[in-house]
């Protein structure tokens, strides 16, 4: 019993560690603020999560595992209202997003950012 | 009023007491004394409505959570591809979308669900349009199939 459950949670906390560095690593790749702030909002949600589950399953009493859900649960409502935030304020102040050239497909293209 | 009141000392006190870890009786006291104190405020604010307290929401909300948390799921996937792959595999694009919704609660969930979700995200909310920006248009494609609009609406009938 004791070794499923620290396998279980050594792999939530690796799939977690790894989608962190996945959203770093899309910060650092993607073109520009707005598609950067997506990269971050891996980190923000399923990073974040599958960390938060593999310590809830190696928690000891309640009171730690309530308080993990709880941090989870705020997570979770700050991530998106701080990234609206984020893009409400950048688009207001006039940062043009770059939008992709949807060559092979028929739908209208608006590039932007001379 | 009286209800939503009450809701708010339970759910207050079910906070403090999961917070604390302490139940002497002088903790116990001194919990209680500023759990009075926070409902006075919000008294004296005239903040406590049922917008405030949606526990309304309660029996649908966790169907409606399962179904988001396999979104995120799905959406993480997506965009983690997306990382790996690098800048030619995206295609950025921004587009208003209707919504049906027609109270500020679910006007809210669904413009929060989109920026909830990995590889979209909700910049503006103007009368009944939600103005998106998407890591790829196909996403925004996948919102306009209204499944998520479909499922907050149910959750918000009584």
């Amino acid at each position: 019993m004791d070794i499923v459950i620290n396998i279980s949670s050594g792999l939530c906390l690796f799939v977690g560690s790894f989608l962190c560095l996945s959203g770093g690593v899309g910060m650092l790749r993607f073109p520009d603020f707005y598609t950067r702030m997506h990269a971050a909002g891996v980190t923000d949600t399923l990073g974040s999560a599958m960390i938060l589950i593999g310590l809830m399953i190696i928690s000891t009493g309640f009171l730690v595992f309530i308080k993990l859900v709880m941090i989870l649960l705020l997570g979770m409502l700050i991530g998106p209202t701080t990234s609206h935030v984020l893009a409400k304020a950048a688009l207001h102040n006039g940062l043009e997003p770059q939008l992709g050239h949807e060559d092979a497909d028929n739908k209208e293209t608006t590039s932007s950012n001379p | 009023m009286k209800r939503h009141t009450f809701n708010l000392f339970l759910t207050l006190t079910a906070f403090w007491l999961l917070n604390s870890g302490h139940y002497s009786a002088l903790m116990l006291l001194l919990g209680l004394a500023s759990i009075v104190f926070v409902l006075i405020i919000t008294k004296r604010m005239d903040v406590v409505d049922q917008e405030s307290i949606p526990l309304y929401l309660t029996p649908n909300i966790f169907g409606y959570y399962l179904w988001l948390i396999k979104e995120i799921i799905y959406a993480n996937i997506v965009v983690v591809k997306h990382i790996w792959r690098g800048q030619k595999s995206i295609c950025p694009a921004l587009k208003k979308i209707k919504i049906s919704q027609t109270t500020d609660m679910g006007k809210v969930i669904y413009a929060n669900s989109i920026t909830l979700t990995p590889g979209t995200v909700a910049i503006d909310l103007i009368d009944d349009e939600i103005l998106v920006h998407a890591l790829h248009f196909r996403d925004i494609e996948f919102l306009e199939g209204s499944e998520m609009d479909r499922r907050i609406c149910l959750l918000e009938r009584k």
